[in-house]
Formats: C-alpha cells, structure tokens, sequence
C-alpha cells in the first residue's frame, strides 16, 4: 500500500512529490499521458511572476510572493534554467499609468520588493526597442523566467532519485474510498493509498467528482503563442506586459531560458479540456495585440506556435484544502496563473499540512535535493569540451545542427529516472527540434538514437502519446 | 592548430565540386568538412535520376551523380573528415570543428568555402493552425526515413507546396503503396520544375491542386485531416471554401531556405531575397578570402549548375591563395530591376573575369512572350527573348567581357520587359 498517491505529473504534482520525498514514505505519481509536464506545464507562459498582480488576501497572492523566491534554490539544486530577468507592466495612456499605481500599490500589500513606476524615458533605457505608445511601465526587478517543462522533468525526475514510484500511462478510472484508505483504478491496475492528492490539473474536478459531490468546476482557458528564433532573441532583455484593461490583459512579449521570443497568450475559455488546437483567428489577434508592446515584431522569423490550456477555478482562487467530503483526498486544483511561480510554496505548505495531519512522517535521512547535471555540450569551455568528448566520443557527435546538441546529451536525457521516451521527451528535454529546422534534419537520427537505446524498432518510436506513431511501417525494399 | 590552406564546409555538390576545382588550380592542402556520415549531401536521398543532363549529359540519380565526384576527390587524394561539425568560423579563417575521433579540432585555413546547403521550411514558419500530431513531415526528412532508413511514413497523404522534393515525393510515395491525395500550390502554377510536374504527377494520375493551401490540420495523436482552403488571386482564404480531406499524413515542401548561422557569425552580409551571402564574380563574400557556393547562397533547381557555380568558388579559392584573384575596390552591382526578384552575383570586378559572366537570377512572377533586358548604367547591353519564365525556373544569362571592360563603379540592372 502507498502512503501517498498523487494524480498528475504537472508542475504542482513533481513539486508535491519530490518535497514529499523527503519523508520516508512510500509514494506513487500517476500520470494519464506518456511523459510527465504533457498538460499545461508544457504551454504556458514560462514566468515566475514577481507577485503584484494577485489580489492581497487570496491563495494566489500568499503562493506567488511565498514562491518566487524559492526558485533560485530548487533550480540551483536541480540544474534548471532560471533567470530573473525583471519585468515591466507597459502602460499606453495616462489612464493606464493609473492602473499602474493600483498596480503597485497591491504589489506593496503583497510584500514585493523593489518594485518602481517608471516614466517612458526609463523604461526606454532598459528596453529601446519598445513602440512609441508606451508612456511608462511598472518595473518589478524580482521577475523571472524558467523552463517550465524542464523543471517538471526535473523534478519528477530528482523524485524518482530519491525512491517516488512514476507511473506514466495511467489514467484514473474511479476512486473508492475506504474506511482508512483508498483504491484508485487506473486503465493499467489498482492502487491502495492511505491519501490522495489530486493534481489533475484541467481534469481536477473530474477527479474530485469521483469522491465527493462536485463543488468546484475547472474551465479549460485557451492561450496561444508565437515562438520566434534565436536570432531574435534580444529585442527584449525583460518580460513585457501591457497593462490590463476591461478588455483584458493584454499580450505578452519576452525571451525565454534559450533565448527564443514568446509572445502571447490570448485568452478563450473552452469546452474541451483536449483542445489545445491553434486558430488563425487568435493567432492574428496575438500578432496585431503585440505590435503595442514593440515598434517591430519580427513575425517573419517564428518557428512555431502553440495553444496551452489554464486551468481555471469556478472559485476564482487556488483550492488547496482536504475535501470536506472525503477524508485524506487533498485538492490542489485550478492552479492557473501564477501557478508555476506560487509551485513550490503550494508543495511545502501540502506536504506540511499533510504530515501534520499523519502525525507520523519521519524524515528521510538519504533524501538527496541534487539531480546530477546536465551537460550542455555548447555552454563547456573548449578545455571542458576537449576532456568529456575524450572521456565519451558521443559528445563529439552533433545531431541537431540548430542548436548544437550532441548524441552524447540526447542519450543521457534517455538514460536518467524518468528520462526520455518519445521524441518529444528528448525535444523537451535536450532541445533537439527546438530550433529553427524543428527536427526536419534531426528527426531521424534522434529516432534513431531513441530505438537503440530503449531497445526498441524504429517503426515503434512515438512523437508524444502512445497512439502518435510516426512511421507507418517498412519500404518495400526493406520489409 | 591543423593549418590548411583551404578549408571546405560540407561535402554535398557544393563543396565537392569547390574542392576538387581547387585542387586542379594547384592547391595541394584541402580539407573538406562534413556533418553528414558520409559525402554526397542530400543527393544521396535523391535516389530518382534528372541529376546531371547538363553537366554529363546524362541521365544519373543523386547517389550515382554524388559518387562522380566522390570518386574523383578520392582519387586526386583530397583530404574529408566525416561526421564532424564546424561550430564556428571566425572572419580570421580559423575555423573551430568537433567529431568523435579529433574531439575539438582548431584549423587555420588561409581561404574558407561555405558550402552549407539549405534546409526546408516548417510548418511554424508558415503558421498552419490546428493540433498538433505526429504525420507532419517536412517533404526532405520524409525523403530520407523512406530512401535512407527504409522507413515508410505515411499511407494517405497530402503534399502541401508544389516544390521539386514535393513533386518527386509524390511519386516516391506513391511507389511505395501510399495514396496521394492531391499536391497543393498557393499559387496558379507548381513551385517545381515543368519536367517534374509532368513525371511525378501527371504520369501517376495525382491531382496538382492550384490556387489551394492547407488552413487548419486535424487530429489529436496522428494526423487524422487537413483543411483545405481555396484562395483569391491575392492569395487570400475564400470563406466558405473549405473541405476537409480524411489523410494520416501531410508533407510540407514549401520551400528551402540557405542555412547560414556559420556565415552570419563570421560576419559575412547577407542578401534580404536570397537569404544567401552577397557574394562577387568569384562567388567571394565581403569577408575576404571566405568564398560560398551552392544552395548556401542561393537555392538552385538543378545540381549541375550548383556545381558549375561551385567550380567557380574554387578556382577562385585557388586563385585568392596563390595571390593571383585580382583586389580592385572598384566594381559593377548588379541591381534587380522590374520583375526581378534576385541577381547572383552581387558585384562583379570585370579584371576577374575570363571571357564572360555569367548572371543567375528568379523572376518575381509568370511572364509570358517577355524579354530579359540587361543595362549598363541605364545603357542597354543585352536582351534575351522568353517565351515562359516563372520564379520556379532560375534564368541564366551570359555577358561577354567585353561588353563590361570599359565600366567601374557602374550598375548593371536587369528587367522584364514584355514584348509587343
């Protein structure tokens, strides 16, 4: 029997379970998808918000101003791409600078540091290449930007380390509860777990549904996006809001850990907590609502785009709380924005109300906090560079020509706890496929790579979900 | 530090043609470089002939035209390192390369040829929206798990972009059982060439589908239809056109793109229509001493003028090394005037020239009965009829010397004109 069964691979379910980790209990994350960091934590805006925007007094404004300063830690420990870039909240009109005021002055309620209202001038000597609408913007220095996937894997992968037990493919049929436990079935078997905590993300209320009467809804809220290329990658240095309006919050413009430019998201809420299909529509409003933040998007370099879902809460707020209805079934649900920023606070306080609830959590004195690196072939000195190709000739092999990445980091994203299995897993965790080409050059060789090492056929390597085949089968010459 | 005195980035037509050529001009310390595990490029997935008519006069594949040259390198005893990369070349000439075996390989060459090739366009460039599923595939990686790693990619497929590697892997895919529903082309006409639309589409019975695009692809794990949408003659969506087309597959072949972070980092100019470097009469970039060739400067439709272009680039390597490519300041710029969208090369410096130059150029659109009119500050010097020309056919035009010994700092423009 697991003590702790968690439902959802996301961000919040790896946070959740490698801070439980550090208890010696035994522990199961399931995940319905092939990979972890499949849902909203792989299409979302990638920031760790500096904590202004919330309003005082909810769940959302005590996470984000708890969270963003945990980021430097857990990044460090898990080498993660982290960077606190700033960020500044563009205002269009006097109006607007008012907004900003309110802005600044919740921001103050909410214990953030070092935030500042600046004028076009100032703002124009951090980000030159703003557009001539901008008459000022409220700069918050403790911003940041992270690859959100990235830390996922992490994570998830820092919890296997330390003795998590990772189910992939494992989707929760129904819950029975029983007197001190529960039995969760998922398409693959049956679990017995003393409590449940439910990081189903979009499907969180579904899952809640399965134990107790319904009393909150999740609301699946598209967003899309635009990735352009490196090349791009310095016409901002900071992330750019637009300031909100009744008509919305506005697009976002702002580089990523890699040095690509985000820019997006709209907002749409939706039916279908499947849906993350782009439309030209919203796609075309993103493209023209941008143009206010920059005097020039270059819309001629994107490499792609995507559509992420946010999972919103009927109740407006974070719901992190044991259900009433049911004992031990912990909800942490419609965790939307600034949900990856408020993650790690949200994982400390459920794992600290969860062992003050058991009374009997001890410690796990070999818990290890350190996943080991990665190596970026292209970020070593040429010293570096010499000696690891030396010590594993893979190194001196690159496959993806975009990016530079070599065989020897695409095998060890496979070769690691909860490691790559698909193509996309070895996309979303070394890169290859990112770049400009998007896997055109690469693809085949990766596919190559992923067989050897798993053991496998070509003709059965996966993009993502188990049913995304890429080859349909043999040549005739080759049958 | 290995020292060279020319060092050739990629081993496709480019670069084998360039090496070669510089070896015959007396250069004796070649190295060619490529990424690939073995040298031929992308011709050794091009396993249909059309390689070499003009060339050889005959009919070869791309592996068969490819070994030509191979086998002609080797023999004259021209130094290649495989499976290796150039991660940076600097405007000094040192070029800094990885592979399993040297490990970091530093190389100071006193002359550099970039012959890099291009790589295709991707869906993200051209903004198709809908989900996003395994079964969309650039047209060349297809061509390659199918040709190279006898791995089958698809049995219902639409080919959006009527490019060569479109055309031809309609046909391939068609030979291997798959059925291909239709090849779409934006515009009123195929991107390819004439001879293609006729062998691999016409002669198959598979539909070259005009004025058509792709505007939504569906399907949650595969590819399960695509969108197809009519389009206005300003290319844009005609509401209420749409039909949606059952496929597991969709090919992209709209379009290639000269591959060229390395010259750009070496800080070489590059030309906004080509997407390639600005390069003179002896295809030299405005770095001196670092030469290009191939589809790295502009994309071609048939190798054998890549390699006629390539030769160029090493003989005048040659000629740079041994101190005998003439460094005159002054020159002519080639301007693309009406109708024309680009003119390679960019500057000529007429001492450099044998007999003749040679102009390589694309028209905007589909011209028909026009001619090619080819001035010298503002003074007609040639024109050339045409019957046909569309931009997916590249015009050549052949100057003699004379006509331009007299010029300095002058421009030569070329435009269409049509004929009464």
């Amino acid at each position: 029997m697991y003590d702790v069964t968690i439902i959802g691979a996301g961000i919040i379910g790896t946070f959740i379970a490698r801070e439980l980790a550090r208890y010696t209990l035994r522990i199961a994350l399931l995940e319905k998808d092939n990979d972890v960091a499949n849902g909203t934590t792989k299409a979302n805006s990638a920031i760790i918000h500096a904590g202004y925007d919330a309003k005082s007094g909810t769940l959302k404004a005590k996470f984000n101003a708890l969270g963003n300063p945990m980021f430097d830690k857990v990044c460090e420990e898990l080498d993660v791409p982290f960077k606190r870039i700033g960020s500044l909240v563009l205002a269009f009109s006097e109006d607007q600078m008012e907004t900003l005021g309110e802005l600044y002055e919740q921001g103050r309620q909410n214990k953030i540091p070092d935030l500042r209202i600046l004028n076009r001038d100032e703002v124009k000597a951090i980000e030159p290449n703003i557009s001539e609408y901008v008459v000022g913007a409220l700069h918050a220095p403790t911003a940041g930007i992270v690859g959100p996937w990235e830390l996922a894997m992490a994570l998830a992968e820092n919890a296997v380390d330390n003795n998590v037990d990772l189910m992939l493919n494992n989707e929760v049929i129904k819950i029975e509860k029983q007197e001190d436990s529960y039995v969760i079935f998922t398409n693959e078997q049956q679990i017995k777990t003393k409590y449940v905590i439910n990081c189903a993300g979009v499907y969180a209320d579904n899952l809640h549904n399965m134990v107790a009467k319904p009393s909150f809804e999740i609301i699946p809220r598209r967003g899309q996006y635009f990735v352009l290329d490196k090349s791009e990658g310095n016409i901002t240095n900071s992330i750019l809001f637009q300031c909100p309006t009744k008509l919305g919050k506005g697009v976002l413009v702002l580089p990523t850990v890699h040095e690509n430019i985000l820019i997006g998201p709209d907002a749409e809420d939706i039916e279908n907590k499947e849906n993350t299909e782009t439309t030209e529509e919203r796609l075309c409003y993103v493209m023209e609502a941008s143009r206010k933040t920059l005097s020039n998007v270059p819309f001629n370099s994107v490499i792609t785009s995507f559509a992420g879902l946010r999972a919103k809460p009927s109740t407006e707020d974070f719901i992190i709380e044991e259900s009433n209805q049911s004992k031990g079934f912990i909800n942490v649900a419609g965790i939307e924005s600034p949900g990856l920023s408020a993650a790690p606070a949200i994982a400390e306080y459920v794992v600290n109300m969860l062992r003050d609830m058991d009374g009997s959590f001890k410690l796990n004195e070999e818990f290890n906090p350190i996943r080991r690196k990665m190596t970026v072939f292209m970020a070593l000195n040429e010293e570096e560079k010499k000696e690891i190709i030396k010590k594993d000739p893979r190194y001196g092999r690159v496959i993806c020509r975009c990016e530079n990445i070599t065989e020897g980091e695409i095998v060890d994203s496979i070769n690691r706890n909860a490691g790559a299995r698909t193509f996309d897993g070895v996309k979303r965790r070394v890169r290859p496929g990112m770049g400009r080409c998007q896997g055109g050059f690469c693809g085949p060789r990766v596919m190559e790579i992923l067989a050897r090492e798993l053991g496998e056929d070509i003709v059965d390597i996966v993009k993502d979900s188990k049913k995304s085949y890429i080859a349909t089968g043999l040549t005739k010459n080759n049958v | 530090m290995l020292k060279y005195d020319i060092v050739i980035i990629g081993g496709g037509p480019a670069g084998l043609a360039a090496a070669i050529e510089a070896k015959k001009n007396g250069i004796d310390s070649i190295l060619v470089i490529e990424r690939d595990r073995e040298l031929g490029g992308i011709l050794q997935q091009c396993i249909h002939n059309g390689f070499g008519l003009h060339i050889f006069k005959e009919e070869l594949t791309g592996p068969e035209y490819a070994e030509k040259f191979i086998e002609e390198l080797e023999n004259i005893g021209i130094e290649y390192k495989l499976d290796t990369m150039v991660l940076d070349v600097t405007d000094d000439k040192i070029v800094n390369a990885i592979n399993t075996k040297d490990g970091v390989l530093t190389i100071k060459s006193k002359a550099v040829i970039f012959a890099m090739g291009c790589r295709e366009r991707t869906r993200g460039a051209i903004n198709i929206a809908g989900s996003r599923p395994s079964g969309v595939y650039n047209a060349g990686m297809a061509q390659r798990l199918i040709n190279m790693e006898g791995v089958m990619v698809g049995k219902k497929v639409m080919i959006l972009g009527s490019g060569d590697i479109g055309l031809i892997m309609a046909r391939r895919l068609t030979l291997e059982g798959a059925e291909v529903i239709g090849v779409l082309s934006r515009d009123n006409f195929a991107a390819g060439l004439m001879r293609n639309v006729v062998q691999c589409l016409e002669d198959y019975n598979i539909p070259l589908m005009l004025r058509q695009t792709i505007s939504k692809i569906n399907g949650k794990d595969r590819v399960e239809s695509v969108v197809v949408v009519n389009l206005d003659e300003n290319k844009k969506p005609i509401s209420g056109s749409e039909t949606v087309y059952e496929c597991d597959t969709l090919l992209l072949s709209v379009g290639l793109i000269p591959e060229n972070e390395l010259s750009r980092n070496a800080g070489i100019k590059i030309d906004r229509a080509t997407k390639g470097p600005i390069v003179n009469e002896s295809m030299e970039t405005n770095v001196n001493g670092i030469f290009a060739c191939g589809n790295v400067v502009h994309v071609h439709d048939l190798v054998d003028y890549v390699t006629e272009e390539s030769r160029r680039a090493g003989k005048s390597a040659a000629g740079f090394v041994k101190g005998e490519l003439n460094n005159n300041e002054s020159f002519i710029e080639t301007k693309p005037s009406k109708g024309i969208n680009y003119i390679v090369p960019h500057k000529i410096r007429v001492e450099n020239l044998e007999k003749s130059l040679e102009l390589f150029m694309r028209v905007r659109g589909v011209y028909k009965n026009s001619k090619l009119v080819v001035k010298l500050n503002d003074k007609i010097i040639k024109e050339l009829k045409k019957r046909h020309m569309t931009p997916s056919e590249m015009e050549k035009i052949v100057i003699n010397k004379s006509l331009l010994s007299e010029q300095k700092d002058a421009v030569l423009t070329v435009e269409v004109v049509k004929e009464a």
